[in-house]
């Protein structure tokens, strides 16, 4: 009953500061109260656990998956330099540039496209990871399977958004760009890829979720002895909940940096698009 | 080539339909063929090599055309032709009972159940957070951020744990890959349908005031309809992400039913046919998943007035 009660207790009081502080404007005060809002579920959670001793094997408090965290931190970035740097991020490197690519070459073609974006909207819609058994089969366990499997997961939706980007352009730009006897490739390079980067960056900003998604599932059909998925799914069959805790934090953790990352270069390249002033 | 001159059409009397025909189905039936002609391809060179090992094994040296029908018909192929997928995909559904362990039908009922009780559980909850979001500020300042920066974790990774850890409390079967499912499609439900309940501009809400109407007025007669589109293009990524987490869901655990299940088990034994069938199955749910939203969607959107 005191559990309880101090529990509820703890949560309306983070509420209630958090109300006051709401009523606030300004991007610093909207940083608090998520912030608070973040942090009173932690400890809720470590409460709940604590007083209602809950097994450890069912849900680990925050402090254990903290010391976990801390006590693998070399196995932590093994696997994920294996998971993220090797299978994500070069999967998704290749995956991006081909799509572009593609989405350059049949930008000439109306035929094509009409023909490929219909299948690109529908492939995007499918479970792709699917196609992980088939990728750790003819690439091997290493993470060779696991950057094929995340080219075919980012092609589709990138190749689409750069499509729909590189028809960004009004015919006014573009007769302002023939005014000035701009043949094919300076238009291009210059007008309508410039434009299209916020359709660009948008593909690849959903993509890079689909990527680690891609990475980390694929392992569970295979892998050498370190990765993430790999991890996950051994120390699962362990009962070592800490430590796959430990793996998902590691996870959310590089899946918001790595998302970070592309909306900073985003920023950069696209400082001119409405969206990105202040 | 694919260019019937418009006059032609016309004296003829033509309807729409066919020229939309010509311009929208045309060319996705090319890029097709072109597609599956490239599959036969792949299928030819990766599957020559053990064409070719077990001729010289047995001493017999292979005409071309030989080689090409070795290649179509292997058991293991590296790559299946695309008849041998058909083939696959006919026999699972059509060529087995539908109880029996074998029927792809069974195994994608397995896999749907869980999928649409997921799917409901999940937008139904989105849906209502994304009203209690948009009605407090202090939910919105809190919850939001966190609903945003949950888009870029790859949440799938905690499917296993959750399957072993319900286990581990006697809990198994549909409801660990409903959760699974659910919390895939909470996300993009409710980012979506907060984007769409925020949708009203100053001058509609001021128009709504000027009647006087109330919150709850201002909510039923304005805000949801106009969060109609939003919702309908979530839901339908949200079904696609139930899918998914469905099917990852079957992965771990070892489970024995389900097409994630058929896709373990046919990598395990190296049988890709199945792996091959299973996963056109799933690709065939999603996509009428996918398309019986985009029906109800069209129904719901011309019953409210809001069709285009």
């Amino acid at each position: 009953m005191t559990a309880a009660l101090s529990i509820l207790a703890v949560w309306l009081g983070a509420m209630g500061l958090n109300r006051r502080i709401a009523r606030n404007e300004g991007p610093l005060y909207a940083i608090i109260v998520a912030a608070i809002f973040g942090i009173t579920l932690l400890v809720l959670w470590e409460m709940v656990v604590r007083l209602y001793h809950v097994a450890p094997v069912i849900l680990p408090a925050p402090s254990a998956i903290g010391k976990s965290l801390a006590a693998n931190l070399p196995l932590l970035w093994g696997d994920f330099v294996q998971t993220i740097l090797k299978g994500a991020v070069v999967g998704w490197v290749i995956g991006a540039l081909a799509a572009i690519l593609t989405a350059i070459a049949i930008d000439r073609s109306p035929f094509l496209q009409r023909g490929l974006l219909p299948i690109g909207n529908f492939v995007a819609a499918l479970p792709i990871v699917g196609i992980a058994p088939i990728m750790v089969m003819w690439f091997g366990f290493d993470w060779h399977s696991k950057a094929a499997v995340v080219v075919i997961m980012v092609f589709f939706p990138i190749l689409v958004n750069t499509v729909a980007g590189l028809k960004a352009t009004d015919s006014l730009q573009r007769d302002l760009m023939a005014t000035w006897s701009a043949g094919y490739w300076p238009s291009l390079l210059k007008m309508r890829l410039p434009a299209a980067m916020p359709f660009i960056f948008n593909g690849l900003k959903i993509t890079t979720t689909l990527a680690l998604i891609g990475a980390i599932v694929a392992e569970f059909f295979g892998s050498p002895t370190r990765g993430m998925g790999f991890r996950i799914s051994t120390a699962v069959g362990q009962l070592n909940l800490p430590l796959v805790w430990a793996e998902i934090a590691v996870a959310a953790l590089a899946g918001t940096l790595f998302y970070g990352i592309v909306a900073l270069i985003e920023r950069r390249v696209t400082f001119w698009h409405p969206s990105q002033r202040q | 080539m694919t260019e019937i001159p418009a006059p032609a059409l016309r004296m003829r009397r033509r309807p729409a339909l066919y020229t939309g025909l010509m311009q929208g189905l045309f060319p996705v039936l090319v890029v097709l063929m072109a597609i599956i002609g490239v599959w036969y391809l792949g299928a030819f060179f990766l599957n020559s090599t053990w064409a070719q090992d077990q001729a010289a094994r047995a001493g017999q040296p292979l005409g071309f055309m030989d080689l090409v029908s070795a290649t179509m018909t292997q058991d293991r192929p590296v790559l299946p032709a695309p008849h041998q997928v058909a083939a696959g995909l006919w026999d699972g559904i059509f060529g087995q009972k539908i109880t029996s362990k074998r029927s792809l039908v069974w195994h994608g009922w397995i896999t749907l159940a869980p999928t649409l009780l997921g799917f409901a559980i999940g937008s139904l909850a989105g849906i209502l957070l994304a009203v209690g979001i948009v009605h407090s500020r202090v939910m919105d300042m809190s919850v939001m951020p966190w609903a945003i920066a949950s888009q870029t974790v790859p949440i799938v990774a905690l499917a296993p744990m959750v399957i072993v850890v319900l286990s581990s409390m006697g809990i198994t079967g549909l409801i660990p890959k409903a959760l699974i499912s659910a919390w895939l499609s909470f996300f993009p439900v409710l980012v979506g349908m907060v984007k769409g309940l925020r949708a009203p501009d100053r001058m509609q809400l001021d128009l709504m005031h000027s009647w006087n109407a109330g919150e709850a007025q201002v909510f039923w007669r304005l805000r949801l309809p106009s969060a109609m589109p939003y919702l309908f293009a979530s839901l339908k990524v949200a079904v696609a992400a139930a899918l998914v987490g469905t099917i990852v869901g079957e992965l771990p655990g070892g489970a024995s039913a389900g097409l994630g299940a058929r896709l373990l088990s046919g990598s395990y034994y190296g049988q890709t046919i199945q792996i091959w069938s299973a996963l056109f199955m799933a690709a065939t749910l999603a996509a009428g998943l996918v398309l019986l939203i985009g029906v109800i969607e069209r129904i719901t959107l011309r019953r409210m007035g809001l069709a285009r």
